[in-house]
């Protein structure tokens, strides 16, 4: 393979080990089927379909993939949750509906390396024993649907999709089918059902889990683009080799994504758990702005409970349980599992001392106000309402008690919905409550208890 | 050979153990163990989207040991010990698992309904003074039972359209939906008219139809009952009365030959509203609208209120006992043979069973009843438009309602018939007699409950009760008997048919022995032998299988295709 | 003047439906991306056109319409700007992105709400909204002209006199 040279100011970081990324930003490099084949595109596919389907997924267990997306659940036990006795189609879909604030990392792939992705979704199929598959794109990424049909057009026409592919048997197609503006569609079932045609309201699950009763209520199995990207890499090296990248149960490589007020935000791909938060900022994005200090860190997208700086936390059991700062957490699953926020998509977002607790809180609760499908009462109502609340709080109109009242919605939301989205907008709300009290009841005006406030006219973030 | 029975589940419930077959779900295993868990979006007969999250309760499953230790062991009634699950679940859509527990009461049940509620009335409009709801509101009922009792909500509340006319009979106030979803589910599943959807999202999610298409299927009203709040009233009932002043009377629908189980509401005799009535055998949870409204004609203006004898051109008011004896008198003039009596399948078997008696007391030459067929609708109308032919076929003993009438309007022509009875049908209007062909009989004795042209043309008018005044049993068309109750008094003198005919009959002569309705059901079982060994009591709220007719439901026979795929509970 | 779906739009979205041989309502979001992309927006005709095309009740389509911000059901100016409001661009100074785009174009928003997200400029040539997170966080703030993607937005004059 020829030496890769990246473009001038995007080579990756020394701490970087690129493996998806690797043809990202790279010189010389475009997205045509051309360029790809000279890179060694479609050969593990051809390795794969020398392999019994289940010894594929078998591989991909092995490996320990853990889903990119944010869940981060195993990628070999997902495909193997299809159940044995199955006779139904079985369908499969890439979620390149990348939306969780503070990720930016499928877009380059989608854009940039279409190729990586479809072999790995021929892989994947052939595995699970999928004829038909999906790419679902973001609205808002109009070229990579274009991109990825070119592609697909391209691989088609050398035999690495469609009938018989390479000779082995298996038919594939694969369709590419773009949102329309929704974040909501980034959850597997709500993702399903706009595929279906319906408004994106999740299902419940039981029974709609997409393994058993997915897409047409057939096994389906969702996986995020960049962890599609890695079955090739596990298939090229063996299993073994991958898993010995990363750290144990986080193995692999994965990309962070940092933004917020660091000297050089962007995408990294480092091995799970070998970079610490601390080296991430300082080492690898240049630290924070010049006579900032670190205030807080969202470490895995905004719906990741947030870290405060100065926190330690205890990790470990027994003999291993140790105490570690922020800077020292491992940007892995499991310990920043166990630090009581998670990996999450990868999305690191830094705050520093410049930035208002409640403004920030505030533009997050925004956000999840306005993606909440309506669906169910927990989080259509509670998650208007905690906008409202700070929305107040921004504009100085909040009373102390405002702060527990925001407190408890999130809690009513928090485990009572039918999606993770109920998590996902009730965490950034419990945590900086949690974690910054302080702050937010210094931003309230006591003795405004018994005021009934319009909000609409005192918003101080734009209402959508 | 001992019976298949079918799997039956261990689940402790509050702390006791109960057994309930594989597949229940949580929320019906609950129902069935007197527990009721709280909810709005759940339907027993509609799919289980599990969105409103009122019915969460907490749940626990014998734990799963960890590796190496031992399996716990079960208790001296063979269950193990409960691990209670920090997460609440759903009871609507969720079954029971072997060993399971679930509370639904504690902490956590109780936190969950507290959240539930008051983050449904975070931006519910304050319309209950205005709302006809009131009273039978789940909302309001789940308040009192489980809300916090006090608000939070500081903010602005969202505004979405009032009084929006959705329907021809319907009518949404979008504030107040709770976006449960059951109308939209439905008007899809169950009506086949997917006219109803919701637009926007999030918090501002509102219940839509297409701007002009409107939600006028025949069963439109049933989403009415559905709603568990306000949002979507009837255009009938709304504003007309509040629901605690009613009384309810359990009865049957009389449109067709379905006898759909309904619900009379009235105050002071004055009926406001009929509602389906639960019957899984006949009807479901549903009935249709044009079934629905057709009670207004009851409190008409037109409605015959006291025995009329004809005077000259016009009728004049008469007692009771004077035009009975007076009927007695000129039906005593003809011999039977000249005697025709045309009774109704919209009588109940007790009023058919003393027209028997009076016609085989007047030895009649013709004896028959008005059929009504239109189109079945292949949901719960039948095309029999009659209620009870098959009690006119079993208690008459008429093997085809109808097929006399020709020959009947033949022999009025011809003068053979001098004298007709015709008792509750306008038989100008729906037999095709002319007046003119009935101006030719000697006497012609016509009940009905309002003003018709029959009427006109008679020498005796008496005045009968509407289905919802007065009692009896009717059979509907898959061979069901059911019970009528009577829910009001009929207007003026008005008297209940079997309450006259017997009169007549004694005002000939006859004797009886008949003092209630129930008189003549005990009599119907022991004179029609499909009634033999029956009581009144064992017919019940719901009915009883009779007759096997063969004859289906098509709403029913699909609802039960959607239980067997276990879509819906049933 | 009527509604008419050029023989070329129609044999596209033709095309796209094969793509979902097991339903042809899966077929919903392609068939109205592609009207939208003809017409600029989502009129009544194109809703009621989409629902006799996939043959489903026009509520349905209107459902899935007014569910997603990326569908407009009135006409956008000839360049419809979209600027990302999420946290990370918000901390890269979106809203003053917002504010000068704003003065550029001569838009003035405070008409803006739930139901009306998007102001026009009085000449219809530019219109202009907030999106959410439009995944390029690391370059914000960002915001995308039609189908054209900024990052590391600065220069707003630069960029407007892209758009004659």
């Amino acid at each position: 393979m020829s030496a890769i040279a990246y473009k001038s100011g995007r080579e990756p970081h020394a701490r970087e080990h690129r493996v998806v990324f690797r043809n990202i930003d790279r010189d010389g490099w475009d997205p045509s089927l051309a360029t790809a084949l000279k890179n060694g595109a479609y050969e593990q596919l051809n390795k794969a379909l020398t392999m019994e389907p289940t010894a594929v997924t078998d591989e991909v267990k092995k490996a320990g993939l853990r889903g990119r997306g944010g869940a981060g659940f195993p990628t070999g036990v997902k495909w193997g949750f299809i159940p044995p006795t199955n006779t139904k189609p079985v369908y499969l879909i890439c979620n390149a509906d990348e939306s969780e604030p503070g990720t930016f990392k499928d877009r380059y792939i989608l854009h940039q390396d279409p190729h990586q992705l479809i072999e790995g979704m021929v892989i994947a199929c052939y595995a699970v024993g999928a004829k038909l598959a999906y790419i679902y794109v973001r609205e808002e990424f109009p070229e990579a649907a274009t991109i990825l049909e070119t592609a697909i057009a391209e691989a088609k026409k050398k035999g690495f999709l469609g009938k018989n592919i390479l000779q082995s048997g298996f038919d594939l197609e694969i369709y590419v089918h773009r949102g329309a503006g929704a974040y909501i569609c980034g959850e597997e079932t709500g993702l399903i059902e706009s595929l279906e045609g319906k408004r994106p309201y999740p299902r419940i699950k039981p029974p709609y889990f997409p393994a058993a009763m997915g897409l047409y209520l057939c096994p389906t199995i969702v996986n995020n683009v960049e962890t599609l990207c890695h079955v090739k890499h596990i298939l090229e090296i063996g299993a073994e080799a991958w898993a010995n990248t990363g750290t144990p149960n986080n193995t692999g490589t994965r990309i962070l994504c940092v933004s917020g007020d660091v000297q050089k935000p962007g995408y990294f791909e480092v091995e799970v758990g070998k970079v610490t938060m601390g080296e991430l900022i300082h080492e690898i994005c240049g630290g924070l702005k010049p006579g900032r200090k670190l205030k807080a860190v969202i470490p895995g997208g905004s719906s990741a409970k947030v870290l405060r700086a100065g926190e330690s936390f205890t990790v470990g059991r027994g003999d291993a349980a140790k105490t570690i700062g922020l800077e020292d957490i491992p940007m892995d699953f499991d310990t920043l599992a166990a630090c009581g926020s998670m990996a999450g998509s990868g999305g690191v977002i830094v705050i520093d001392d410049s930035r208002s607790i409640s403004w920030v809180l505030n533009n997050i609760n925004n956000f999840y106000a306005h993606e909440s499908c309506g669906q169910c009462t927990p989080c259509r109502e509670g998650s208007l309402w905690m906008k409202k609340i700070t929305d107040r709080l921004v504009a100085g109109k909040a009373s102390p008690s405002d702060i527990d009242t925001l407190d408890s919605v999130a809690r009513n939301i928090d485990g009572r919905t039918i999606c993770a989205f109920g998590e996902a907008c009730a965490w950034p709300t419990e945590s900086f409550i949690d974690k910054f009290r302080d702050e937010l009841v210094a931003d309230t005006k006591p003795g405004l208890e018994t005021a009934i406030v319009n909000a609409e006219s005192l918003t101080a973030a734009a209402n959508l | 050979m001992s019976e298949v029975k079918p799997d039956l589940i261990d689940v402790q419930i509050d702390g006791e153990w109960h057994s309930f077959p594989k597949g229940t779900r949580m929320i019906e295993a609950c129902r069935q163990a007197g527990v009721e868990v709280p909810h709005y979006c759940y339907h027993p007969k509609l799919s289980s989207p599990g969105n409103c999250r009122m019915c969460l309760v907490e749940m626990g499953t014998p734990p799963r040991p960890a590796p190496g230790a031992e399996a716990p062991a079960p208790d001296e009634h063979g269950h193990l010990p409960i691990s209670w699950m920090p997460r609440p679940v759903i009871a609507c859509a969720n079954t029971i698992s072997p060993n399971m527990g679930i509370r639904t009461t504690g902490p956590l049940t109780e936190g969950c309904r507290q959240g539930v509620m008051e983050l449904l009335l975070a931006n519910h409009p304050l319309d209950c003074p205005i709302c006809d709801q009131a009273g039978e509101c789940s909302l309001q009922e789940f308040s009192v039972e489980h809300g916090r009792g006090e608000s939070r909500f500081r903010e602005q509340k969202v505004k979405k359209p009032k009084n929006v006319p959705v329907g021809p009979r319907v009518r949404l106030d979008d504030e107040r939906c709770i976006m449960c979803s059951r109308c939209i589910r439905f008007c899809d599943e169950i009506a086949d008219d997917p006219v109803l959807g919701f637009t926007d999202r999030g918090s501002h999610t509102t219940l839509s139809v297409y701007p002009g298409h409107e939600l006028a299927n025949n069963y439109s009203l049933n989403t009415v009952d559905i709603c568990p709040v306000g949002a979507l009233t009837s255009n009938d009932f709304r504003f007309q009365m509040r629901v605690w002043f009613m009384k309810e009377t359990s009865t049957i629908d009389v449109n067709c030959g379905t006898g759909c189980n309904v619900t009379v509401f009235s105050r002071e005799g004055k009926i406001y509203r009929v509602t389906p009535r639960q019957n899984n055998a006949v009807n479901s949870d549903w009935m249709p609208d044009s079934h629905r409204l057709n009670f207004h004609w009851i409190h008409s203006d037109a409605r015959l209120t006291d025995p009329l004898i004809k005077d000259g051109a016009n009728h004049r008011l008469a007692t009771w006992s004077e035009a009975l004896s007076y009927s007695a008198a000129k039906l005593g003039e003809l011999s039977g043979d000249q005697i025709a009596l045309v009774a109704s399948a919209r009588m109940t078997n007790e009023e058919l069973l003393i027209v028997k008696r009076l016609a085989t007391m007047l030895g009649v030459g013709f004896l028959d009843t008005v059929p009504r067929v239109g189109e079945a609708d292949g949901y719960l109308i039948s095309a029999d438009r009659n209620p009870n032919t098959l009690g006119v076929k079993l208690v008459l003993g008429l093997d085809d309602p109808g097929a006399k009438l020709a020959d009947l309007k033949a022999g009025i022509q011809s003068g053979k018939i001098k004298g007709l009875i015709a008792l509750q049908e306008n038989l100008v209007d729906d037999a095709g007699f002319s007046a003119e062909l009935l101006g030719r009989l000697d006497f012609l004795l016509t009940t009905y409950p309002l003003a018709n042209p029959t009427a006109d043309a008679a020498h005796v008018v008496l005045p009968s009760a509407g289905w919802a005044e007065k009692s009896g049993t009717m059979l509907n068309v898959t061979g069901r008997l059911q019970r009528l109750n009577r829910a009001i008094d009929g207007p003026g003198q008005t008297l209940e048919s079997w309450e006259f005919v017997r009169d007549l009959i004694q005002a000939l002569g006859g004797g009886n022995g008949i003092y209630a309705a129930t008189d003549l059901f005990s009599a119907l079982t022991q004179e029609v032998p499909a009634f033999a060994g029956l009581t009144w009591g064992m017919i019940g709220d719901q009915g009883i299988p009779l007759v096997d007719t063969g004859v289906t439901i098509p709403l029913l026979e699909r609802e039960k295709e959607r239980i067997a795929q276990g879509i819906v509970v049933g | 003047m009527s509604f008419l779906v050029p023989a070329t739009v129609e044999s596209e979205i033709d095309e796209r439906i094969t793509h979902y041989p097991v339903s042809k309502r899966s077929a919903v979001l392609p068939v109205l991306h592609t009207l939208q992309h003809h017409f600029g927006y989502l009129s009544e005709e194109a809703v009621e056109w989409t629902a006799a095309k996939l043959d489903l009740e026009p509520i349905k389509v209107l459902e899935v319409v007014t569910f997603y911000p990326g569908f407009r059901q009135s006409a956008p100016g000839k360049y419809h700007i979209r600027v990302c409001r999420t946290l990370s661009c918000a901390m890269a100074g979106s809203y003053e992105l917002m504010e000068s785009l704003c003065a550029k174009t001569g838009i003035d928003r405070s008409g803006v709400d739930h139901h009306h997200p998007i102001a026009l400029s009085a000449d219809g040539k530019f219109s202009i909204e907030f999106a959410e997170c439009l995944a390029s966080c690391g370059s914000g703030p960002v915001c995308m002209v039609n189908d054209d993607f900024y990052e590391n937005v600065s220069d707003v004059d630069a960029l407007i006199q892209q758009y004659p």
